[in-house]
């Protein structure tokens, strides 16, 4: 059995999976002020003491650091940044709060400028006398060559309380975002080591040695002690959960794509062949690009909340949300009262309702049931006005092969996942305007949590072979090894899938979950004069987001 | 201030013309690398484009290929081509203020007619934008800034008949360099003398030369000519670790240069110090098109002591200059030597493909025209391949006299298995063939 649990905004929500089936499900109101007291709440409303001692594994997607980013509840961080020449100083991210120190290195990974020591003991004693104990450090490709970060966490981790260094957050090139992505990190870094270490000394203390694990923006789980290092990798474990949730309906014979449709906002989401879309670069979190895996999604301000509006005789939907739907008592007409005074959902004070549409009709000089019908056909023609967008967006994304540009793949979605409280009402519609089939999950209401309690553990690791420098970097792990002059792709693949697995399996990934994918693969010359001097081989490996294949043998357990 | 800069890349990884030749495949994987690793793509007024395709009906606006199309090119030149349109859309439609064709391979070596590959060139792609634009969006005058280390012979030998286009070319000197051309008494054709510029270069020219150049010599042409569009032919082996030339010019020079000349669009010519210079010129470029502060960008090598200007150098750029503008001011005078009275005017040309080691021999006659850049006959045979064509160029905007003279050369001209007579209408963009 797995145990999954989805800390929203409003509700916490908690399921208990058996063969991917639902055995218990359960909605408690979140608190803010104590979202460990939540977690225990939704816990024990699936699941007694004994119950939970049989499960396999917890699993939990949490908001505690997305709303710790957006209000702002940040440690001050020490962001010590190797820029070198390049774009300036104060065009970078968080140019305000970093001191720029020397030492950089090329885009080889070959030293360009050497740090100067004593300008970072300088400075790591002023930090300690300004009373920081964060420190965040970023070279300029250091994904390539980490020596530079390693060797000033050496003068700063003596006297901080923690250091995070940005080669071990990404192995991506993106020196901006590296800075950003490591100063999140430790901005967050207390905060959730003080909530990962209650969480486990409460399960401890009531007798449970179950696996924790926690979410990660990729969809991909990662076992919540390791997770103390790379709290940033865990903010947006939210929305991973919502596009993990529909997964288990995701056909992988055909593109599909899927929308969450909210309150404000609807969150659309593709999905390859079955497996979830990546962001190209990083996630955004709070207004700050980083490096950040995460799954790819596009928010629009459209959700069954939004006020809708009558200006210069046309209805006018959202982006503001004034409350809830005046069916269930709020102050202005939504797409949701439309949905009830036009017979489409059987929820809520239809008399309000159908007020809300009157209101609305006087205005645009048309019927209330006109009316009614024309939100509904609006709000569903721009939700697949943005699905389509994103689609063309995701296939305008430049390729840098001849043979991609070519004969590239192309995503075509032939399927619509719809989850969210109007989803059942609107799913049907939005598919016609798309011309594909719509579905909507059973037990869509928890689909987040069950996302996060199927979902696997996912690794990436980006590894460059220089045969003539002799030199292979594994970026995330900051390794740099001796490699023979014959090396070949094949070779570098090998080295990075022997790794893969056992950092996989460190973060706690069962074996049948252990399938390893080349997502990228490229070798080219190194030319020195007319002569071929070796080559630069650079590729990538992952555990790619999927679900696990926990919990999907016998049981001894019914329930 | 910023402005809105879109960004064509389009490296094409899996095209060489061989394996350690310097137009090969990572010839772009280091910019690539540092592009990424700068976060340019993140910066709000900077945006990346997929390059489209250009089709036979772009190609043939400039180029007779011969045999044909299929032959001389490969999908690489295409979308290089493509990568340029693309750059001239996204500005002409104002989606960006300026845009750099971050492209390979090159083309300013291609001339009008094509029978292989010459100086890693096979379609001469910003000819094939510069045509575009005019015949797409109607613009009327272009300048072409040639910043590469070699004279743009090809871009010259295209635009050497036409009124409406001014090329002007700084390189390393001919005497000194391939392809061995771009002396300063090249001033253009009858029907558009002063609208070429040559500016030959002494080897070893750095940042205080080019930018001298470009103050003293360039802008002062441009502003007065009065272009509506500005086209940068953005090479970068002027560096001074370029390995096939003899230049001393810097990553934070490409940028200033830029900054200055303000290109509406920048196309990548040539540049084969993949490692030590591309990585930062490119940045250089980028950021100086987009408005952004370029007083960072250096090489890691960059040493300022190095790189002051031998006095020779000043002497020998003030004495370039004098005799450009000698010359310039005494255009119409000069004109009339170069060119006396008559109906045609002929030039022959025995064109090298060293890439493809072709050797071509072309009879040019050009009608002389007060009013249009006059109707052009091209008689081009390659010996090598058997190969020959009689092409006829109408140009944009053909005056009446210029439009029948070239229709009637195209009903007239005989034909036979071996000669393939082509119209090359620019001004009703038609290609017409007769075998
Ligand atoms: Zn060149
Ligand atoms: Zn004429």
């Amino acid at each position: 059995m797995l145990l999954g649990i989805d800390v929203g905004g409003t509700h916490t929500d908690s399921v208990l999976l058996q063969d991917r089936t639902i055995v218990a499900k359960a909605k408690v109101a979140t608190d803010t002020a104590d979202i460990l007291g939540s977690v225990l709440r939704a816990t024990c409303a699936v699941a007694d003491v004994e119950r939970l001692k049989r499960v396999e594994r917890i699993v939990l997607s949490t908001t505690v650091l997305t709303n710790a980013v957006a209000q702002d509840q940040l440690d001050r961080v020490g962001l010590v940044v190797m820029n070198g020449p390049g774009v300036a100083p104060a065009d970078l991210p968080l140019a305000g709060e970093t001191t720029i120190v020397a030492g950089y290195m090329n885009h080889r990974g070959i030293e360009a400028e050497a740090p100067d020591e004593p300008e970072l003991n300088a400075l790591a004693d002023a930090f300690a006398r300004d009373g920081i104990g964060h420190v965040a450090i970023v070279g300029k490709f250091s994904s390539r060559n980490p020596l530079h970060e390693l060797c000033a966490a050496k003068i700063f981790v003596a006297r901080a309380r923690h250091v995070s260094l940005g080669h071990q957050l990404s192995g991506q090139l993106n020196f901006p975002r590296r800075i950003a992505t490591a100063y999140l990190n430790e901005a967050l870094w207390s905060l959730h080591a003080r909530f990962v270490e209650q969480l486990a000394g409460y399960l401890a203390e009531i007798g449970i040695d179950v696996p924790l694990y926690i979410l990660k923006a990729d969809g991909g789980t990662i076992e919540v002690a390791r997770s103390r290092d790379c709290p940033v990798q865990t903010i947006l474990s939210g929305p991973a959960a919502s596009i993990m949730g529909v997964l288990p309906l995701v056909p992988t014979d055909v593109d599909c794509v899927s929308i969450d449709i909210g309150g404000t906002t609807t969150d659309i989401a593709l999905f390859a062949h079955g497996a979830p879309l990546l962001q190209p670069q990083g996630a955004d979190i709070g207004g700050h690009r980083t490096l950040v895996r995460g799954l790819l999604t596009r928010s629009m301000a459209l959700g069954g909340d939004s006020q809708v509006r009558v200006i210069d005789r046309r209805l006018v939907i959202g982006p503001e949300r004034q409350g809830s739907a005046m069916a269930f008592g709020g102050p202005c007409p939504t797409p949701t009262d439309a949905l009830i005074a036009s017979g489409r959902a059987d929820f809520g004070d239809k008399a309000k309702a159908a007020q809300a549409m009157a209101d609305l009709a006087r205005d645009l000089g048309r019927t209330p049931e006109e009316t009614a019908t024309a939100v509904v056909a609006q709000a569903c023609d721009h939700i697949a006005d943005h699905v389509r967008g994103m689609v063309a967006e995701v296939n305008a994304k430049p390729v840098y092969t001849i043979h991609e540009l070519l004969e590239g793949r192309v995503i075509a979605p032939k399927r619509l996942i719809a989850v969210g409280g109007p989803a059942p009402c609107m799913a049907d519609e939005i598919g016609v305007r798309l011309g594909m089939p719509a579905l909507v999950p059973p037990n869509h209401d928890v689909a987040n949590a069950c996302g996060a309690a199927m979902a696997r553990t996912t690794v990436e690791l980006n590894l460059v072979a220089d045969t003539e420098a002799k030199i292979m970097s594994i970026a995330e792990l900051g390794e740099r090894v001796k490699i023979p002059k014959r090396f070949t792709d094949e070779d570098v693949i090998a080295a990075g899938r022997e790794r893969l697995l056992r950092i996989a399996r460190e973060a706690g990934a069962r074996e049948e979950d252990l399938a390893v994918e080349v997502t990228d693969r490229q070798s080219f010359n190194v030319v020195r004069g007319q002569f071929n001097s070796g080559r630069n081989i650079r590729v990538r490996v992952q555990i790619k987001p999927g679900l696990t294949h926990a919990g999907t043998g016998p049981s001894e357990v019914r329930p | 201030m910023t402005r809105k800069t879109g960004l064509v890349f389009f490296p094409a990884y899996d095209y060489a013309i061989s394996p350690t030749h310097p137009e090969r495949e990572e010839r772009l994987l280091y910019t690539q690398d540092q592009v990424l690793e700068e976060g340019l793509f993140d910066f709000d007024n900077i945006r990346e484009f997929k390059p489209g395709i250009a089709t036979p009906e772009d190609i043939c606006r400039v180029h007779f290929c011969v045999p044909d199309l299929d032959t001389v090119a490969h999908a690489s030149h295409l979308i290089a081509a493509g990568g340029c349109l693309t750059a001239a859309d996204k500005v002409m439609s104002g989606e960006v203020d300026n845009a750099f064709a971050l492209v390979r391979p090159p083309g300013h070596h291609s001339f009008r007619v094509v029978h292989g590959s010459r100086g890693f060139c096979t379609l001469n792609i910003e000819a094939v934008m510069v045509e575009y634009i005019r015949h797409k969006y109607g613009v009327r005058r272009i300048a072409i800034v040639d910043t590469d280390c070699h004279h743009g012979d090809g871009s010259q030998d295209i635009f050497w008949h036409d009124p409406d286009v001014l090329f002007i070319s700084l390189h390393q000197d001919g005497r000194t360099l391939y392809p061995g051309s771009g002396f300063v008494d090249e001033l253009g054709g009858p029907n558009a003398f002063g609208a070429t510029i040559n500016l030959p270069l002494p080897p070893g020219t750095g940042e205080q030369g080019f930018l001298y150049v470009l103050d003293d010599i360039v802008m002062p042409i441009v502003e007065a000519w009065k272009p509506d569009l500005v086209v940068n032919s953005a090479g970068q082996d002027n560096h001074y670790s370029d390995p096939i030339t003899q230049m001393a010019f810097t990553a934070h020079g490409y940028a200033e240069l830029n900054r200055r000349l303000a290109p509406d669009i920048c196309v990548l010519e040539g540049g084969y110090s993949i490692q030590t210079a591309l990585p930062y010129v490119n940045t250089g470029i980028i950021l100086a098109m987009a408005g952004l502060d370029i007083a960072h960008v250096r090489e890691p090598d960059y040493d300022a002591f190095d790189h002051r200007q031998p006095g020779e150098i000043t002497d020998y750029l003030r004495r370039l200059k004098e005799a450009v503008f000698e010359q310039w001011h005494a255009r119409s005078t000069l004109k009339r030597r170069f060119y006396p009275d008559g109906e045609f005017h002929t030039r022959s040309k025995d064109i090298f493909y060293d890439t493809d080691g072709l050797r071509e021999h072309q009879r040019e006659t050009v009608r002389i025209c007060p009013d249009c850049g006059g109707t052009i006959v091209t008689d081009s045979r390659c010996d090598d391949t058997g190969n020959r064509i009689l092409g006829i160029t109408i140009p944009f905007h053909a005056c009446d006299a210029c439009r029948h003279h070239g229709e009637h050369q195209y009903e007239a001209a005989p034909s036979g298995r071996n000669l393939h007579v082509i119209l090359q209408d620019k001004d009703r963009d038609r290609y017409l063939v007769r075998t």
